[in-house]
């Protein structure tokens, strides 16, 4: 990076100032829409209705995430989201770093061989259908285990740890040897201890993949048992009215209600929206820092 | 025998022997569905058994060529693919652009604060970005025509997301929103390897910021972006579809429809599994063809695999 002193020159303010004109519009656009979901599922329904809730919020309430918890099937989806996410991380990063510590060690039998057997995988796949049908033939259709069984070898994932590894110094494992470790010993105790950064970034990528995951939900499953909030989400975007409509009809019956709180369509769509995107902005801010440095580790190269 | 006694008493075998479960998951999960190719040469009806159907050689290929309507459409969608892939490759200097122009804001919480802040579309999905979209541009709870209803500008929300025109345009639009961030990242973190003393040296000889930028900074991204520049060579067919399928609706079918959408809708939602894994299988051997050619050129200009 260049932070030279120098003094600047006229050209370098006006340079300096569009540029951060530019940047900084550029940053809203990325900002604003999430600002703006955010606003609208916390105030007053009918003012949002009437769309009168632009830049401030305004009547603030919660009820809208209490009342879509209790939308048929939306708690569980956020169940299917949540296990998923957790279940397919975990085992995830047992598989991949566990693969890509055998990887690293030369006396692996047929290495290079074994290595490009998966490192293919990335480029190379027969296709949505063949894809399918394997599912469907494995007893996958409906059933929970589609979405983390096969997503625990991840290639990428396989590169960026086996870089990693390969940058530890021999001989911290060379002295293991002396003390008798053997490979689930020295890759437990002293591989992943030392490897906590590049964990942490494969945690987020693996955990943020799960949780986005939409269409292998698409694809492989039909029981509503076990449809994710990205699926659940989509459906409500292209069906939302029939559903706020039974919604109002209910909450009339109760009567002393107050509509200002009622969920309506809009709040509905904004509302799962927020449920689905409040988990990454939440853990994301934290663990950016890591991902320049696993990027920069073993991305370019395999 | 004796040799697999031999072989078990080799550390690298048993390691190989631990591996192994997680070996059979990759050819289960990413070989096995090789098996599925047999489907294009049979005339597969849903819900029968495979080898109770006919067997029709090369028929659903020669279907790809000749059948009217089948080319018509493979065309339409082949232009869609292809086309949004070029306008990918085409912007895929942003990324880079972007980085230079963030390396050159001084004030160094507010480049942090930028760069943590647009990186976070990456992280969300298209069913995500389709619902953002939706409550930006949609007619009645859009952002963007409440503005220009609330201030008089226009009596009614225009339909934005509904309209068959610029499909491809938009579609690159929300690519960019989302990717342009996250592609800055390997930039910036080239930026880092380049040598301070290049710019010291050049300072003295008189360069100013501009000309800095152009000959060491430029210079020293470009290899990066070459690289990716390859990669992306062998993803020209791979635009993948759930961007596309989250956006489409009868309006711009016709134009956003691309190569894994069009198969998918066929195969899918069409119940034409055997044409349907024709082009598929079509797709992944040009795929391949297509990342070979890039590895090759990338060994004559660079001396160096991207594989």
């Amino acid at each position: 990076m260049k932070d030279l002193k120098y003094k600047l020159t006229t050209g370098d303010y006006v340079f300096n100032s569009i540029n951060y004109v530019v940047l900084t519009l550029f940053t809203l656009t990325c900002v604003i829409p999430f600002y703006y979901l955010f606003i609208n599922t916390i105030s007053d329904n009918t003012l949002v209705t009437k769309g009168l809730i632009v830049w401030l919020p305004q009547g603030i309430h919660f009820a809208n995430y209490i009342q879509i918890l209790k939308i048929d099937g939306l708690f569980n989806s956020v169940l299917v989201s949540v296990g998923r996410t957790v279940l397919g991380t975990v085992l995830t990063l047992v598989g991949t770093t566990f693969l890509g510590y055998a990887f690293s060690r030369p006396e692996f039998w047929k290495r290079k061989i074994w290595y490009r057997f998966v490192l293919i995988t990335m480029y190379f796949n027969a296709g949505i259908i063949p894809w399918y049908i394997n599912m469907k033939n494995l007893g996958l259709l409906n059933n929970f285990l589609a979405y983390i069984i096969p997503s625990i070898v991840a290639p990428f994932s396989l590169i960026l740890f086996k870089t990693y590894v390969e940058s530890i110094p021999s001989s911290l494992e060379e002295s293991a040897d002396m003390d008798g470790a053997g490979y689930m010993t020295k890759y437990a105790r002293l591989i992943m201890p030392l490897s906590k950064p590049i964990v942490a970034t494969l945690a987020v990528f693996s955990a943020v993949g799960q949780w986005n995951s939409f269409t292998d939900t698409l694809f492989l499953m039909t029981d509503p048992k076990y449809y994710s909030l990205q699926y659940m989400l989509y459906q409500y975007l292209n069906e939302s009215n029939a559903l706020a409509d039974s919604l109002r009809q209910a909450a009339a019956a109760g009567s002393q209600v107050n509509l200002a709180t009622v969920l309506t369509p809009t709040g509905v769509k904004m509302t799962i929206s927020m449920v689905v995107v409040i988990p990454i902005l939440c853990v994301y801010p934290f663990l950016q820092r890591y991902f320049v440095n696993g990027i920069m580790l073993g991305a370019v190269k395999g | 025998m004796v040799g697999f006694k031999r072989l078990l008493n080799q550390q690298g075998f048993r390691l190989f022997l631990m591996s192994s479960p997680l070996l059979i998951l990759v050819f289960v999960f990413s070989y096995m569905p090789l098996y599925g190719w047999i489907y294009s040469f049979y005339d597969y009806k849903a819900g029968r058994d495979l080898f109770s159907t006919d067997f029709v050689g090369l028929k659903n290929f020669k279907m790809m060529f000749t059948d009217h309507y089948a080319v018509t459409n493979i065309l339409r969608v082949m232009k869609n693919t292809l086309g949004m892939s070029f306008l990918g490759i085409v912007t895929s200097v942003f990324p880079m652009i972007f980085a230079i122009l963030l390396s050159e804001i001084r004030n160094l919480r507010f480049r942090k604060t930028i760069q943590t802040l647009v990186t976070i579309p990456n992280f969300i999905s298209w069913v995500l970005v389709y619902s953002i979209a939706y409550a930006m541009f949609s007619t009645n709870d859009g952002l963007l025509n409440r503005i220009l209803i609330n201030n008089g500008i226009r009596d009614e929300g225009i339909n934005f997301l509904a309209s068959g025109n610029h499909v491809w345009l938009t579609m690159l639009g929300y690519g960019i929103w989302k990717g342009l961030g996250w592609g800055a990242i390997i930039y910036i973190a080239a930026l880092t390897n380049i040598d301070a003393e290049q710019y010291e040296a050049a300072r003295i000889d008189g360069a100013g910021r501009l000309k800095m930028t152009w000959h060491i900074t430029i210079p020293g991204l470009l290899p990066t972006f070459f690289v990716l520049l390859l990669l992306s060579i062998g993803n020209l067919l791979n635009n993948g579809m759930e961007q596309y399928f989250v956006f489409q609706n009868a309006m711009n079918k016709d134009s956003i429809e691309v190569l894994d959408l069009y198969v998918y809708n066929q195969g899918m939602v069409g119940y034409d599994y055997s044409f349907a894994t024709a082009v598929g299988m079509l797709k992944s051997v040009v795929s391949v063809m297509l990342l070979f050619f890039a590895n090759f050129l990338s060994k004559i200009t660079r001396g160096e695999s991207v594989m």
